[in-house]
């Protein structure tokens, strides 16, 4: 199997980017994953797989020439961190509207406004509930390793084409910065023949032309548009979720986080377990859709869940609505690119349910 | 009377026949105000696209304004671009599509307002495609406000007492500014109110698509047009104020061809 590597995350990421046979990239530099841009850049990918590589003007015109690509029928993505994310924000309303599938990669870092450089996770609401403007979601994969940044690349463009529909990897400073070992899956074709029936590709005589647009001024039309939009996101709430539970089965106590919070709690779970606490980890992998049924199953058998964030609470509120009151949910948060110790998160466990 | 016992039939004959509609336009009737210059222009591009047999493979872009509803009337594949953002949707389409024709088809405020970042910047890298500008002075769609090309102490819904450059700055030429760019090969001005205009200006979109084929770089076209809804004055009134104001601002002619520059006012602007 595949070649093991000791890389950055945004490396991973964009050495992901051309195994899966992305076939074009628009980017614009922003601290903390300014990397991805870099190593494309690098690596050449015109001449190993012949995928286009361009640094746009702004966040605005790379999201754009993705909405432009995507509408090709092609494979494409852009990556940026917040301040970049939020500028892309009304493209990926675009994207979303006109149902075209692309990945986008967000390595968090601190808010509002032009905040930090450093790592945060203060972007789950804009991720998770639209963004944009407009009834729409996304999926949203969030990687707690370096191998995550490589297998979310792949794992992400097969959903995003499943659902025609813009997929998004919440990243975060920590995990886009970090070095570890990482297994490359093998390279694999870019779509040269493919069956997007829906493309521009140019109208020959024996189909009607096609075009790629969310604007529809007929109310009526304009409803079953949304209608259809939002039938899909169930589909994708009943299809996608997707999580890992780590010593769950005999949990007291609960840990939720994701990410490099995840990777944190992991720690906390094994010093609460030496010292006689039973407690677990739910670390959600896709946020939206997110895993409440899981969640809300094991709520009957918990006596406490903790949420860690790197926010002031934000993913807290999804796992309040999958619970419905049934167990007290605290949080422990932190911000401005401060990141807790796993003892920090245990002693927080200990005060938060009087232990 | 006697007309009316005249049957269609008898009419419709090939000896008859002056002018038909072109075979790449819709069948959709257009919904552009009745002496607008957007008919014409869109007919004009689709001409040369059914003249040179590419309708298969050629990608057009329509952003947001009047010229939005372009894919309802041009029977080729398209997409709708968000405002001002056209020329990077059509970079990213002729990136992944190389041996495609692509254009852009924009209005004054997409392309010189909030779309001046796209518009420089796809010209300065010299995107292999065309950009179309109809430049009416006005935002149409909305209602006739001002535009970064209404002239001075012209009226619009925002300038209700004329453009006070002194507050509002002076009407950007934007051909000018992206003729001096090094990625754009072809750069001219036209209009479509006159049958020997319209020949000029159909001359030219034939050059813009042929300079695609052979990879030379950017062509941008603008097209000086009346607006005459949003002007409130009448198909043959706007042409004439047209004539008197617009055009001595926005002179037609080429600016660039083949990379170099031809007109005098450009340079010694």
């Amino acid at each position: 199997m595949g070649e093991k590597k000791l890389m950055k995350g945004n490396e991973a990421f964009a050495e992901a980017a051309i195994r899966a046979g992305c076939d074009a990239y628009f980017g614009y530099p922003i601290t903390p994953q300014s990397e991805v841009m870099e190593y494309l850049a690098a690596q050449r990918p015109h001449l190993r797989t012949g995928m286009v590589l361009l640094q746009a003007e702004s966040e605005i015109a790379a999201i754009n020439m993705v909405y432009g690509a995507a509408g090709t029928g092609k494979k494409v993505m852009t990556s940026s961190s917040s301040p970049g994310i939020s500028l892309k924000q009304e493209g990926i309303s675009y994207l979303a509207g006109s149902q075209l599938p692309c990945l986008i990669l967000n390595v968090m870092r601190g808010g509002p406004g032009l905040g930090t450089i450093q790592p945060s996770q203060s972007d789950y609401f804009q991720a998770t509930k639209g963004g944009g403007h407009g009834d729409y979601r996304m999926i949203v994969l969030a990687p707690a390793s370096v191998q995550e940044m490589a297998d979310f690349v792949r794992l992400g463009f097969e959903l995003a084409f499943k659902y025609r529909n813009p997929v998004i990897m919440l990243s975060d400073g920590i995990i886009g910065q970090m070095m570890e070992k990482v297994e490359l899956f093998d390279q694999m074709p870019r779509l040269t023949e493919f069956d997007q029936q829906w493309a521009t590709t140019g109208k020959t005589t024996d189909r009607e032309r096609n075009v790629i647009t969310s604007l529809d001024l007929d109310p009526a039309r304009h409803e079953r548009h949304n209608l259809k939009l939002q039938e899909k996101y169930r589909k994708m709430s009943e299809n996608e979720v997707r999580f890992e539970s780590i010593e769950c089965n005999d949990a007291e106590y609960l840990f939720v986080a994701y990410g490099s919070s995840a990777r944190i709690c992991q720690k906390s779970v094994k010093i609460a377990r030496a010292r006689g606490i039973r407690a677990g980890l739910i670390r959600p992998i896709t946020l939206f859709p997110f895993p409440s049924e899981e969640i809300d199953r094991m709520a009957g058998k918990l006596k406490g869940i903790l949420t860690v964030e790197l926010s002031a609470g934000q993913m807290i509120e999804d796992v309040r609505l999958a619970v419905e009151g049934k167990v007290k949910v605290a949080l422990h948060s932190r911000m401005g690119g401060m990141v807790p110790s796993p003892e920090e998160v245990f002693d927080a466990l200990l005060k938060s349910f009087s232990i | 009377m006697e007309a009316r016992n005249i049957k269609l039939e008898e009419i419709i004959r090939d000896e008859n026949l002056v002018y038909t509609k072109t075979s790449l336009m819709t069948d959709k009737p257009l919904s552009f105000c009745p002496g607008c210059g957007h008919g014409v222009a869109h007919r004009v591009i689709m001409e040369v696209v059914d003249e040179m047999g590419i309708q298969a493979d050629t990608i057009g872009v329509a952003p947001v304004g009047c010229s939005v509803l372009a894919y309802e009337f041009m029977n080729i594949d398209m997409q709708q671009a968000s405002h001002g953002r056209a020329p990077a949707v059509a970079t990213g389409i002729k990136r992944c599509w190389p041996d495609k024709y692509v254009f852009t088809y924009q209005g004054d405020g997409d392309l010189a307002a909030i779309g001046t970042a796209e518009t420089i910047h796809a010209c300065n890298r010299g995107e292999n495609m065309a950009i179309f500008f109809v430049n009416n002075g006005i935002y149409g769609m909305t209602g006739g406000q001002m535009a970064p090309t209404t002239l001075p102490g012209m009226r619009s819904s925002t300038t209700p007492y004329g453009r006070d450059v002194a507050l509002m700055g002076n009407p950007l030429k934007i051909t000018e500014l992206v003729a001096m760019l090094p990625g754009t090969c072809f750069v001219a001005r036209h209009t479509v109110h006159t049958p020997l205009a319209v020949r000029k200006f159909k001359k030219a979109v034939r050059m813009a698509f042929e300079n695609q084929k052979l990879n030379k770089g950017l062509s941008f076209i603008e097209i000086v047009s009346n607006c005459n809804s949003g002007w409130k004055m009448t198909p043959v009134q706007a042409n004439k104020w047209m004539e008197e104001n617009m055009l001595p601002y926005f002179p037609p002619g080429d600016i660039k061809v083949n990379g170099e520059m031809v007109s005098k006012t450009a340079k010694s602007e």
